[in-house]
């Protein structure tokens, strides 16, 4: 089987840094972005399984990298990270989790929804 | 001045628009008592005077033509026993000479006839060129008396007729005198004299049949009674009360007599001579009717005024109670609907706070996951143990504060008004500083001008900032992504300004006219209650400002809020 690779979008690189060495660490090829015009051209180059995409960030948002994504590689599955609450992800939104999340949970959706592809 | 002027003037019709203090339910009930009890009285009152004014004319008319049909019918039946008795002397004096006459047994005889016949004569005398009775029947001795020098011999010779007033003769009764003068060849007149006493016309004036109140009689034109009278005196008294004006027809005056009562006086003046006929009647009698009726109307009136200010008060009280329950309710449910959008504002707010926690608490959490990571991969690190405790102390640090943060979202407490001395730009920046984030990431040119020096101004922080999220809120709706939002400050007199512009999508004028109704939202279903503008002009007409907008269609809107510039101690002061 092959494995995992994940793309984390966040503009708060020490967030980003943290949990992407920890995926690693785990057994789950991480890259980071910490913008969105920065992340679509890594998905053109790397083609992850799974995006970690944060909502709020300059620039390209999470929703419409969400889009993008959706349009040219439909096969990517999408994971919302959030700071916020209640945030309305749209119909296309994978799963989402609400920062700061916990490792083990994480890991377990990035799996289940691997899987599920 | 026209009605509604007149109510206009006495603040009538300027009803209070805002409920709210028991004064003004008691300002507004009085007014509307009085505008209701004046807008019913008024015409009652006018139909009372009219319908009173009306019988009374037709009452009046219908008691005085009667009278005035009856003077008219007994003037005639005087004037006629006068002219009457002045035709058979002066048939006497053309059917006979003067020398036939002369002799007293022809006199005598004609004499007889005439009183057979006619009645009413008292004497008959013949008088010569040179005014001495020649010729003389009745009962006094007057033959030979010469009356040349008399005024009624003078206006017998110049008018060929006479008839004198009442006057008393030698046995103190009352007669008229009348005479015709016949010209005989040579220019020579002589004078046919007959006296009549006043029994018939006494006899006229009883068949009136007046009531024992009323009185009839004859007067001449210069006021002396020719006929006894109930009130006023006797024949040749002169009559106390002014004589009525002229008139060629019967006719009615009212007047006050000299006993002091109001009187009716009908009268008729006679044709050919001095005299006047005059019926009185005391008005209290004649308008006995009238006066019951008018007391009726008037009880009426009084009793409809009565029960129309029973009903107005009973009515009005019910309605202002029902109205000032009503608007309770509606206070309520406004201050419910504020509440909730309150609510929505800190749920927002709180979103905002949690989001700006949870973003570092995510660093922490992913740096001391790491560190822990890292720790149990060495298995000979130094103080292992106490390391993957402290690192597990910091991670359960982190899930109390998520727990705190998520906590926070779902978190919304009822705020009371508080009022304080607040510097303006600093509730514009707090505000500001919530949605600054969603500025950056939509790159909205989010530009401050606030004002230097603004003296501190008495309201209420959390209503102010309320207020200001929901402008900013709308503004940010406006605007497409790198759109450009203003906010000003600025001292304008009596008044801080703070306007809120944008380059938004404008409204239409339609749209800015119900700008401040209560659910008129033009957003999306399910993204507005329309209630936010609506809320916002009710904090700021009780913080004692004002709001206003202005806006373009495809150009922008500016919404401006004026606040009164007072401090906490003046308004307490």
């Amino acid at each position: 089987m092959e494995q995992i690779r994940v793309l984390l979008v966040d503009d708060e690189e020490e967030f980003t840094s943290a949990l992407a060495e920890r995926l690693n660490m785990r057994g789950i090829p991480t890259l980071t972005s910490s913008g969105g015009e920065e992340a679509l051209k890594m998905i053109e180059a790397c083609h992850p399984h799974v995006v970690l995409l944060d909502m709020m960030m300059p620039g390209l948002g999470g929703k419409e990298i969400q889009a993008r994504i959706r349009l040219n590689h439909p096969d990517i599955s999408v994971i919302f990270l959030t700071g916020h609450g209640a945030t309305e992800f749209g119909p296309e939104c994978n799963d989402y989790l609400i920062k700061p999340v916990n490792i083990g949970e994480l890991i377990r959706k990035i799996q289940s929804i691997s899987k599920k592809d | 001045m026209s009605l509604s002027g007149w109510l206009k003037n006495l603040s009538l019709l300027d009803f209070p628009d805002e409920g709210g203090s028991p004064e003004i339910y008691r300002l507004l009930r009085r007014r509307i008592i009085v505008l209701m009890i004046l807008i019913t009285v008024i015409p009652l009152f006018s139909m009372a005077m009219i319908n009173s004014h009306q019988y009374r004319k037709t009452l009046s008319q219908e008691i005085v033509n009667p009278l005035l049909v009856l003077v008219n019918k007994s003037k005639h039946s005087m004037e006629l026993f006068l002219a009457e008795r002045l035709s058979v002397v002066s048939f006497i004096g053309s059917e006979h000479s003067f020398e036939e006459l002369a002799d007293e047994g022809n006199l005598n005889r004609i004499f007889r006839v005439m009183k057979q016949e006619f009645g009413g004569f008292v004497d008959l005398g013949l008088i010569d060129e040179n005014g001495v009775q020649v010729s003389y029947v009745g009962p006094y001795d007057l033959k030979g008396r010469n009356y040349s020098e008399q005024p009624w011999f003078h206006e017998v010779r110049s008018r060929g007729t006479f008839i004198s007033d009442v006057f008393m003769g030698f046995r103190r009764f009352p007669h008229i005198a009348m005479a015709v003068q016949r010209k005989i060849e040579g220019g020579k007149s002589w004078t046919l004299r007959a006296t009549i006493d006043t029994h018939t016309i006494d006899e006229l004036i009883a068949s009136m049949r007046l009531d024992a109140t009323s009185d009839g009689f004859l007067v001449t034109r210069d006021g002396t009674l020719q006929t006894a009278t109930r009130n006023y005196g006797g024949v040749l008294d002169h009559f106390p009360v002014g004589l009525p004006p002229f008139s060629g027809e019967p006719n009615s005056t009212e007047t006050t007599d000299s006993l002091g009562r109001e009187i009716l006086m009908a009268y008729a003046y006679f044709q050919n001579s001095p005299f006047i006929l005059v019926v009185v009647k005391p008005r209290g009698e004649l308008f006995r009717s009238w006066y019951t009726l008018k007391s009726e109307i008037f009880y009426v009136f009084i009793a409809g005024v009565l029960i129309i200010v029973l009903v107005v008060f009973k009515l009005t009280g019910y309605l202002i109670h029902r109205l000032q329950e009503s608007d309770e309710r509606r206070e309520a449910v406004f201050r419910e609907i504020e509440h909730s959008h309150k609510l929505s504002s800190i749920g927002r707010l709180a979103a905002g706070v949690a989001h700006e926690i949870n973003n570092p608490m995510a660093v922490i959490n992913e740096k001391a996951g790491l560190m822990k990571d890292l720790i149990e991969l060495e298995s000979d690190f130094k103080d292992r143990n106490r390391f993957l405790a402290l690192t597990d102390a910091i991670i359960n640090s982190v899930e109390r504060c998520r727990s705190i943060t998520h906590r926070l979202l779902g978190f919304a407490r009822r705020m009371e008004p508080h009022i304080e001395d607040l510097d303006i730009n600093e509730v514009i920046r707090e505000t500001v500083g919530f949605v600054e984030k969603e500025a950056l990431y939509r790159n909205l040119d989010l530009r401050l001008q606030l004002g230097d020096n603004l003296p501190e101004i008495a309201s209420d922080r959390g209503q102010l900032q309320q207020v200001f999220l929901n402008l900013l809120s709308n503004a940010f709706a406006a605007v497409e992504d790198r759109g450009t939002i203003t906010i000003c400050t600025c001292d304008c007199g009596d008044v801080l300004s703070v306007s809120v512009e944008d380059n938004g999508c404008g409204m239409s004028e339609e749209t800015l006219n119900r700008f401040y109704e209560p659910f008129f939202s033009t957003k999306k279903k399910g993204h507005g209650t329309g209630l936010g503008m609506f809320i916002t002009y009710g904090i700021i007409k009780r913080l004692g400002g004002r709001i206003e907008a202005k806006s373009k269609e495809g150009q922008g809107t500016t919404i401006t809020v004026h606040l009164p510039k007072t401090l906490r101690s003046q308004q307490t002061g």
